[in-house]
């Protein structure tokens, strides 16, 4: 069996009494999905926040391609290779769509520290851009201002900006919030097409997408996680059911 | 109606130019030395803009460099026209009345406290980073006024105005040339800097921290380097302020500048190429015309801030050119 891209090994962390992540270890095997599941408060975000930066877990290690990036920033992290989008799209909005896909493209190439030709005259920004605007299909929309586009177009953008770092493993949290049947349907397509590239943890609501994208799941309760196993597995476990799905399925 | 913003700044650039040429065919020295003073502001402000208008750090102790600026000036001329050395501690030096090298050490002396002081204020922002500006400059305003050896708060008076090769720096309108020349190189730069990609990612900083971060960029970093930048070209204004007036005090250092040139910036538009420009003008026309006729001419600027502020959000340029800055 060959090496995980990304792994943790006993994450913990707590908001004073409140044990927000608990014991967590889970891998992302090469050209894996692994959805993270679990009700609301969880510890999914959490959990999220721990692997890619931004919180310090109390103890615990992140590993990523066998590398130990526990005690490195966020944007080192990037640019060791996570990709990560954001539940609540994040980008900047007065920018254009081309304008926030050169900015994950600079991340990439390493080109933000130059001070004279136009970011966007520089053809190894364009080229990246562009190639992540086209996959997801906002290729016509490039000259739009993001805070224009609609709310999905902005779930899109987030994927692309994601594309353009070219990440080793892909971070995605909930990126189907609040899109419609149609469109998560579309991105469920298009996810499945990407493990190709980067495996995917993905924490997600959409069931459907869930049980049609995962190799495997993770189901988290109360910051622990009580089971992991395919989309079968899952929907058999009495304690999954007991805990979290309920009628869902 | 409205105008394509091009358009405007080259006519606003257009008029700072022949302003002063119509001054000096109508001997009218004096308007000259107004727009002299309006096109240094407005260097000043367009250092500030780099951090307030791509950046949105909205530093409210810009005066340190400026002051600074000033004080590389007066000091490096005073030794220079009393002939008395400069003692550093380690080394001797004498001063210089050269504009070049008062320049350089300006914008130097600038750019190493701008790092220190956009080091510790950067740890924190919004209201907090205002404060500590601020306070920055308090330090510096109270420091100048005990500062004995060069004026205290008297300041320091230059007798003779600082020469640059060639020209003879004391006839008005080669002093507004040398000004605007530099205030168009750097506007130049600006513009490059705008759109390069530090100026994309320092844009991007300005509006989400978290996005800059995920694609594997420091904003901290952008940010710092910004800072110090800015207080270069500000300080670079600040010896040609003292230049000007041949003189140098601690008013220099003050808040109230640090606050004017936060002021300048708003009314000629948030971020934008020309807005400190813009803005310098309307500010030293309305300073000199609405000063001649009343002492309380701050209230009627205030109420045009007011105006702007209210009613047209990206400033002069904003109003103009019909598209509204989207922050501020």
């Amino acid at each position: 069996m060959s090496e995980p891209i990304l792994a943790t090994h006993g994450l913990n962390k707590s908001f004073g009494a409140l044990k927000a992540t608990n014991d967590v270890s889970i891998d992302l095997m090469p050209r894996e999905i692994h959805a993270i599941i679990g009700p609301n408060g969880a510890g999914k975000s959490t959990l999220i926040k721990q692997i890619c930066g931004g919180l310090r877990p109390d103890s615990g290690r992140v590993v990523l391609c066998g590398q130990d990036v526990s005690g490195k920033t966020t944007q080192a992290r990037a640019r060791a290779g996570l990709g990560r989008t954001f539940q609540i799209s994040d980008l900047c909005m007065e920018d254009t769509v081309l304008e926030n896909a050169v900015l994950g493209a600079m991340g990439a190439e390493g080109v933000a520290w130059r001070f004279w030709r136009s970011a966007l005259k520089t053809s190894v920004l364009l080229e990246r851009a562009e190639a992540a605007l086209d996959r997801v299909g906002l290729a016509e929309e490039r000259n739009s201002r993001c805070a224009n586009l609609s709310h999905g177009q902005r779930r899109q953008l987030e994927v692309a900006v994601a594309l353009t770092l070219s990440p080793r493993a892909f971070i995605m949290d909930e990126p189907m919030a609040g899109l419609g049947a149609e469109g998560s349907k579309r991105l469920t397509g298009f996810l499945d097409g990407l493990r190709e590239e980067a495996p995917i943890l993905l924490v997600e609501h959409d069931m459907d997408a869930v049980f049609a994208l995962a190799d495997r799941i993770s189901v988290l309760v109360y910051g622990k996680v009580i089971a992991t196993g395919t989309a079968d597995e899952i929907r058999s476990s009495q304690e999954v059911r007991e805990a979290y799905l309920g009628d869902e399925i | 109606m409205t105008l394509d913003e091009r358009y405007i700044n080259g006519l606003v650039l257009i008029g700072l130019l022949a302003l002063p040429l119509w001054a000096l065919a109508t001997d009218e020295p004096f308007t000259i030395t107004l727009v002299t003073r309006a096109v240094i502001l407005a260097l000043a402000a367009v250092g500030l803009n780099l951090i307030l208008g791509i950046g949105g750090m909205v530093s409210f102790g810009h005066a340190v460099f400026f002051g600074i600026g000033g004080y590389a000036m007066g000091i490096l001329a005073y030794h220079a026209q009393t002939y008395t050395a400069l003692d550093l501690g380690f080394f001797e030096t004498d001063g210089t009345n050269s504009m070049p090298v008062i320049w350089l050490v300006a914008m130097i002396m600038s750019a190493i406290v701008a790092f220190f002081i956009g080091l510790l204020s950067l740890r924190t922002s919004g209201v907090y980073f205002i404060m500590i500006t601020l306070a920055f400059g308090q330090m510096f305003f109270y420091f100048a006024i005990s500062w004995a050896q060069y004026g205290g708060e008297d300041g320091l008076s230059i007798y003779v105005r600082n020469g640059f090769p060639g020209l003879n720096t004391l006839v008005p309108i080669q002093f507004f040339g040398i000004c605007f020349a530099l205030l168009c190189i750097v506007l130049f730069l600006f513009s490059r800097l705008q759109s390069s990609p530090f100026g994309l990612a320092l844009n991007a900083a300005r509006q989400t921290n978290a996005r800059v971060e995920t694609v594997g960029l420091n904003p901290m970093h952008l940010k710092l380097l910004a800072f110090v930048i800015s207080g270069a070209i500000t300080g670079l204004a600040g010896a040609l302020f003292a230049d000007l007036n041949r003189f140098v005090s601690p008013t220099m250092f003050s808040w109230q500048l640090s606050g004017e040139l936060i002021v300048l910036i708003i009314i000629g538009g948030v971020g934008r190429l020309m807005g400190p420009v813009i803005g310098a003008c309307v500010f030293v026309a309305l300073e000199h015309f609405l000063g001649e006729l009343t002492e309380f001419w701050h209230v009627y600027l205030g109420i045009i801030l007011l105006c702007i502020v209210l009613f047209g959000r990206g400033g002069l340029i904003g109003l103009l050119t019909g598209k509204e800055g989207a922050h501020v």
